[in-house]
């Protein structure tokens, strides 16, 4: 990326400005997206702050109107990733992070089927939750998913419906306990919500 | 109560159908208000003050 940048045309203040607002619009999903991918809450800032400056100082390789949020997201995830392979060895309990991370909530008056959502997500390898998450929570399409996770397009379905298919079974089997009620309580009540919102539309 | 149907006994009935994809949908809505309730939450003044000075610095150098 650092040699893309010599070779092409100085960039105006104007182009600076228009991608530093676009940017600028991008940082709460940056921060949700890497909130689902690591430690906690200040970890997720943390990486949110350093892929939002990544993304600034390649911003001569981007192309303006082509999906900034793709590419921003891109650039996380595999800040992400090669952060964790650097130190592989001081945290090799990956599942267990995803796990704190998930389950972190910091409003205690979360709604219950979220918190086990969360506790559903963190028991999904992680590639799975990551193909759920940005198909079904980020609203990206599954090509734009594929890019961002450089794999193929099938790839990203067959992880979409399995991750669809394990946090089903999860939820519905009770495979996770919380105090005085079984899982199945939480697709439940999961359920009885989506009923309500339907009726609204 | 399933009758033997060989034909359809493999294939899910309508109202399983219904019911799937209600549970789809369900989830669907659940990680999606998981996702946006840290999209809507406030952004800490922490990163528009680190953008705000990488400018500054761009600005100078050039």
């Amino acid at each position: 990326m650092a040699g893309a940048r010599e070779n092409s045309p100085p960039r105006s203040p104007a182009e600076d400005e228009a991608f530093k607002r676009e940017l600028v619009q991008l940082i709460p999903h940056l921060r949700a997206f890497a909130r689902t991918l690591c430690g906690d809450a200040a970890a997720a800032d943390d990486l949110a702050q350093d892929a939002m400056m990544k993304a600034w100082d390649a911003r001569a390789s981007f192309q303006m109107g082509t999906n900034m949020k793709a590419w921003t997201f891109m650039i996380l995830r595999n800040q992400f990733y090669s952060e964790k392979r650097r130190s592989w060895r001081q945290s090799q309990l990956d599942q267990e992070a995803a796990e704190r991370t998930l389950v972190a909530v910091d409003d205690p008056e979360a709604p219950v089927a979220l918190d086990e959502l969360r506790q559903g997500l963190a028991m999904l390898p992680a590639e799975q939750r990551e193909a759920l998450i940005l198909v079904g929570a980020g609203g990206f399409a599954y090509e734009e998913a594929a890019e961002i996770c450089g794999c193929a397009v099938g790839t990203v379905k067959s992880r979409v419906s399995r991750a669809r298919k394990a946090l089903h079974s999860i939820l519905d089997d009770g495979a996770y306990e919380r105090d005085g009620g079984a899982a199945g309580d939480a697709m439940r009540s999961i359920l009885a919500d989506a009923e309500r919102l339907s009726t609204v539309r | 109560m399933i009758e033997q149907r060989s034909t359809e006994d493999r294939r899910p009935t309508s109202a399983a159908l219904d019911e799937a994809r209600l549970r789809q949908q369900a989830i669907g809505v659940r990680l999606r208000q998981m996702f946006d309730e840290v999209v809507n939450e406030s952004v800490p003044d922490e990163f528009l003050e680190i953008l705000r000075q990488a400018d500054k610095r761009t600005a100078e150098n050039g």
